[in-house]
């Protein structure tokens, strides 16, 4: 089996004796071309892998920050197609730097999923997270992707028991998303005491690199999630500079991010 | 347990939630199948709700139409006021016996929550209900009513501030509060086994048609006509003429300003399929997949999907979904108050307004039941600006 761009960034951080920093951003906020420029910066300032947010009416998992940077994307009018685009362009400026597209399922249903797998695979698109396809629903995706050489990003939770985080991790070749907290998305300023034990559990359990994800908000805190997990994600803390400061605070974000892990 | 309704249906729904359905999919089917449990929720649907209720041959409005016998099933004569009460009694019986201590809900005219605020009360649970904005504004009687028993009404600013805005928000906080928390799904709709689930506890209003009809008339009706906004009137009184084939079930979509305008809440005759809130079934949406805000006069029919169940329902055929719009609902509510001294609610009185069309179709000696789900006493603010309104709009 030929390696991917996601098992060769983990890897090289693996070799660096750090963890991969994963950033969240949602495409198309402020404006496309905006948060196009944005994604390049944040990856020369120390992204390890992009989380291409498809912003959706009505984002069930996701608190205050993420919601508004999806309604901002939405109100400039941004679509799947013109995420794909900027997915071609970034992946020709950052050959090595790993997409994942992150989406609720009824905009890709809708783009149809067989499209969707040519055009991601197309366009150097490397994984997909289906934040409301769980394991049960999942099988209508995964061809899909395996067709297409398209990881699929499965996710589990501090109420996911191990046995089910198994079988969650099987026909999986990406990583793991773990979700930190009970909760929606959203800036905090503490994680939860048990959530290095679940993390090395997790890691256990699934035989796959494990990428924490929410709440995580921090320098700080995404150092000191990284001695238990292979890689951190931190989306709302960087649409909160982006939407509240502009996106040179943005990035310093980031910058902070990428050498708090170093 | 089935979890699709052919394609329809599902738990398409974040992770953190599936272990929580998982276990209420078990602690359901133990329920269900539990004579204690079964005893316990038809005592309270016998002397709490004061069911059954009536099936009440409307003469004068029969007479008026000349054609089908018209029979209203009366769930508007229910403790509460609508058939809302059914659900709410049977899911919080399962939250006490899960050990939870505090129920939520999403509503829209307000009738689901106060079904729910009022079992809350009943079984001495915190009750939380998330509603949005817009409906807090036109629902006001409810929401008072609601704090009244004792709940929290949250008002849901996000979104259009309408249904499927408060059910964003109450999954978002069931996500975080499920170790304690039970969430009262108002309707057909949301992730398994909700849809099944509240099916289940709505099939009373079947179950006494059906029986009624037979006592009165010695034989089946020729129609069954319930409204549809998520479906669970619609769901609770099909749900007993499934297996006849004779029986035409139809179910009624609010068109609000009409089809060909954007403005309305017709998910099946004016939708796609997608996946919205947990399942997959026929939405309101824009082609990119944006789901699209609904509009009805009816604060209860006003959401831009359907329960699974009827979606499926809708391709096999089984059932027929008609559209009525703002304009024949609101004739056939000031009909039905007139003829029978019965003020429908608005989401009913879209049902209503489908019986007087179909009515002539058939001989006196054949029946049309009607659901009638609610009473209309929390719409007459509602209706009085609605009728301003259209004076307004017709004097320009």
């Amino acid at each position: 089996m030929t390696t991917t761009r996601i098992n060769r960034c983990f890897e090289r951080c693996r070799a660096e004796k750090r963890g991969a920093l994963v950033v969240f951003a949602s495409v198309g906020c402020p404006t496309l071309k905006e948060s196009e420029e944005l994604i390049d910066r944040l990856i020369d300032a120390g992204a390890d892998m992009i989380e291409l947010g498809v912003p959706f009416s009505d984002p069930m998992a996701d608190g205050v920050t993420i919601q508004k940077s999806g309604q901002i994307a939405l109100s400039a009018g941004t679509t799947l197609p013109e995420i794909i685009e900027i997915a071609k362009r970034i992946r020709q400026a950052h050959p090595e730097t790993p997409l994942i597209l992150f989406s609720y399922y009824n905009v890709l249903l809708n783009y149809g999923l067989e499209r969707l797998g040519s055009d991601l695979k197309a366009a150097g698109v490397d994984g997909v997270l289906v934040i409301d396809l769980p394991l049960e629903e999942r099988e209508e995706i995964m061809p899909m992707c395996e067709v297409n050489d398209i990881s699929f990003i499965p996710l589990i939770s501090p109420a996911t028991s191990t046995e089910r985080a198994k079988q969650i991790a099987e026909n999986c070749n990406g990583f793991v998303y773990c979700i930190t907290v009970r909760g929606v998305t959203g800036v905090r300023n503490t994680l939860p005491p048990e959530l290095s034990a679940e993390l090395e559990a997790a890691k256990t359990a699934c035989q796959l690199p494990v990428a924490a994800g929410f709440g995580i908000s921090t320098p700080e805190m995404a150092r000191s999630v990284a001695k238990h997990a292979d890689a951190v994600v931190v989306g709302s803390a960087v649409m909160k500079s982006l939407i509240e400061e502009g996106s040179n605070a943005a990035v310093t974000l980031v910058a902070k991010l990428a050498k708090g892990m170093r | 347990m089935n979890t699709h309704f052919g394609i329809y249906g599902g738990q398409y729904i974040a992770e953190t939630l599936m272990p929580t359905l998982i276990e209420l999919e078990k602690e359901y089917l133990k329920a269900k199948n539990d004579p204690a449990f079964i005893a316990e929720y038809r005592d309270l649907l016998t002397d709490y709700v004061g069911r059954e209720s009536p099936l009440y041959y409307a003469k004068r409005l029969t007479e008026s139409l000349g054609g089908a016998r018209i029979y209203l099933k009366r769930e508007d004569l229910n403790h509460t006021g609508a058939h809302k009460v059914n659900n709410t009694i049977g899911q919080a019986l399962l939250a006490r016996r899960m050990g939870k201590t505090r129920l939520i809900a999403e509503t829209g005219a307000g009738m689901h929550g106060v079904g729910t605020a009022t079992v809350a009360a009943l079984f001495g649970l915190e009750c939380d209900v998330f509603m949005g904005e817009v409906d807090v504004a036109r629902q006001a009687p409810n929401v008072e009513r609601m704090r009244t028993l004792g709940a929290r009404v949250i008002s849901v600013s996000s979104g259009s501030g309408t249904l499927k805005d408060a059910m964003n928000e109450a999954i978002r906080n069931w996500v975080a509060t499920a170790e304690n928390t039970f969430y009262v799904i108002g309707t057909v709709a949301g992730p398994h086994p909700y849809p099944t689930m509240v099916r289940d506890f709505q099939a009373v209003i079947g179950t006494e048609s059906r029986r009624q009809i037979l006592e009165k008339r010695g034989k089946l009706p020729a129609e069954v006509i319930a409204c549809v906004g998520g479906g669970s009137n619609a769901i609770g009184i099909f749900s007993a003429f499934i297996d006849d084939p004779a029986v035409k079930l139809t179910g009624v979509e609010a068109g609000g300003r009409g089809l060909h305008t954007n403005e309305h809440a017709a998910s099946i005759n004016g939708g796609r399929v997608g996946v919205l809130h947990g399942c997959k079934t026929y939405l309101l949406q824009t082609p990119d997949g944006q789901i699209l805000e609904a509009y009805s006069v009816s604060a209860g029919l006003d959401y831009p999907g359907v329960g699974p169940e009827h979606s499926f329902l809708a391709d096999s055929g089984r059932v027929k979904y008609e559209v009525i719009n703002d304009n024949e609902a609101l004739e056939a509510f000031d009909t039905l108050s007139r003829l029978e001294g019965i003020i429908p609610a608005l989401e009913s009185s879209h049902a209503v307004a489908q019986a007087i069309k179909s009515a002539k179709n058939y001989s006196p000696d054949e029946s049309i039941v009607v659901n009638l789900s609610g009473r209309g006493d929390k719409d007459m603010e509602n209706v009085a600006n609605y009728k301003a309104a259209s004076k307004k709009s017709l004097e320009k």
